[in-house]
């Protein structure tokens, strides 16, 4: 069994509250919160809301925006539309892929990267374009787009880094207060 | 009650039906694959095709979802509706030739080849099965999901689903389930044995003896018959 996460219950309640029966804004906001839509938490909207499961699941698999599959903490969308493909995306998406040893649709393991690709993006005139956490990149050429994704793993690396630091140094900072406090 | 013009004669109809009620009210013989009575009208698979419209000005509409108005002019038979039957029906042949309800309707309407490669799917997204299970049966276990050439029908997350009650309603409706006729070239894509072969059974019985109804191949026989008369009186 996959791993599914605990049923944020507020969440839905707030969220069937403010959208009433407008089933792709609750999901809008159950995706914010999860990052995807979790069966466990459908099956809890279909419950509370008494929309059918199928179709919210029908709904949920309709638009691409919406994913039952966990994504990664950085997600990367690739455009494959015309004008995208015309000045190379495939070439784009290839070097992606082979950077992060995933296919399209797949993550990491790691839980970091995700990629997937989208018919447009709304600014043929920058093409080929990629979207990185929501940051547009544009002009590509496949060394551009393995530098961008090269950066955005170091700052993640160095985050991760400083974090531990911070946990260490707090660690370490616990006992010296002690010491002041006994004296 | 409105006027409407079907195939050139003033007709009184009451408001608010389809056109294709309409037509089967008088007697018009409209071919469907996703209607049934007692569902709501889906106008999928566009067999119900009608011209309406001053011709010059005419578009094509389903005539199960084309509610009827004052002084509308419906054609049923024109030239342009019958092509695009036709070809309707040549793509069903290609992606379920396995239906005999396709294979029927073939050769009901004459077409007699099929230039695409057969694809044998067992679904052609008539969506009978879902207004099926959701109308009639207030079951709501199955529907359609995922877009463009990967939609489908089942159930959600593809898991079983414990809303079904195994009625067995969806497979009842369905026209891509029925399996065909095992005649000659059972194996091609397009039968047409109805249309080529003389039936061995309209020597022998009368309609009323035979299990197979409405059967194709009496229909044609009986039209080509009042053809023969009707082209002797005149």
């Amino acid at each position: 069994m996959d791993f599914q996460p605990q049923v944020n219950e507020e969440l839905l309640d707030q969220a069937i509250a403010l959208h009433g029966l407008s089933l792709v804004s609750i999901l809008h906001q159950v995706q914010d919160h999860y990052g995807y839509l979790p069966e466990v938490v459908l099956r809890a909207l279909c419950r509370k809301s008494g929309i059918p499961l199928t179709e919210i699941y029908g709904v949920a698999t309709f638009y691409s925006y919406f994913s039952l599959k966990p994504r990664g903490r950085h997600q990367i969308t690739v455009c494959s539309g015309t004008s995208c493909h015309v000045r190379g995306s495939g070439r784009v998406i290839k070097e992606v892929c082979n950077l992060l040893q995933i296919q399209i649709g797949q993550v990491t393991p790691d839980g970091e990267f995700s990629i997937e690709t989208v018919n447009c993006l709304g600014c043929c005139a920058f093409a080929p374009v990629m979207v990185v956490n929501g940051q547009y990149h544009v002009h590509l050429s496949p060394a551009k787009a393995r530098e961008i994704i090269i950066s955005i793993r170091e700052d993640a690396a160095r985050e991760s880094d400083l974090q531990t630091q911070e946990a260490e140094q707090e660690r370490e900072a616990v006992p010296l207060q002690k010491d002041v406090s006994l004296r | 009650m409105i006027e409407i013009r079907l195939n050139g004669q003033r007709v009184k109809v009451e408001e608010g039906v389809s056109v294709l009620d309409a037509s089967r009210f008088y007697g018009v013989h409209i071919p469907t694959l996703c209607f049934l009575e007692g569902l709501s009208p889906y106008g999928g698979c566009r067999l119900c095709l009608v011209e309406i419209g001053k011709p010059g000005q005419s578009k094509l509409v389903t005539s199960c979802t084309y509610k009827v108005e004052e002084g509308l002019v419906v054609r049923t038979q024109s030239e342009r509706v019958i092509k695009r039957r036709q070809m309707l029906l040549e793509l069903y042949l290609a992606t379920c030739p396995s239906s005999k309800i396709i294979q029927d309707l073939a050769s009901k309407h004459h077409v007699t080849q099929v230039r695409f490669q057969p694809r044998h799917e067992d679904c052609i997204l008539c969506g009978l099965c879902v207004r099926m299970c959701k109308e009639q049966m207030q079951g709501k276990a199955i529907n359609f999901a995922h877009r463009g050439t990967e939609r489908a029908v089942c159930t959600p997350f593809d898991k079983k689903s414990e809303e079904c009650r195994l009625c067995g309603g969806c497979m009842y409706v369905c026209p891509a389930c029925q399996a065909r006729c095992q005649g000659p070239g059972a194996e091609e894509a397009i039968c047409n044995a109805c249309l080529n072969l003389p039936q061995p059974c309209l020597e022998h019985f009368d309609n009323a003896m035979c299990y197979m109804d409405p059967c194709v191949a009496c229909e044609l026989e009986s039209k080509r018959e009042h053809d023969v008369k009707g082209g002797k009186k005149a």
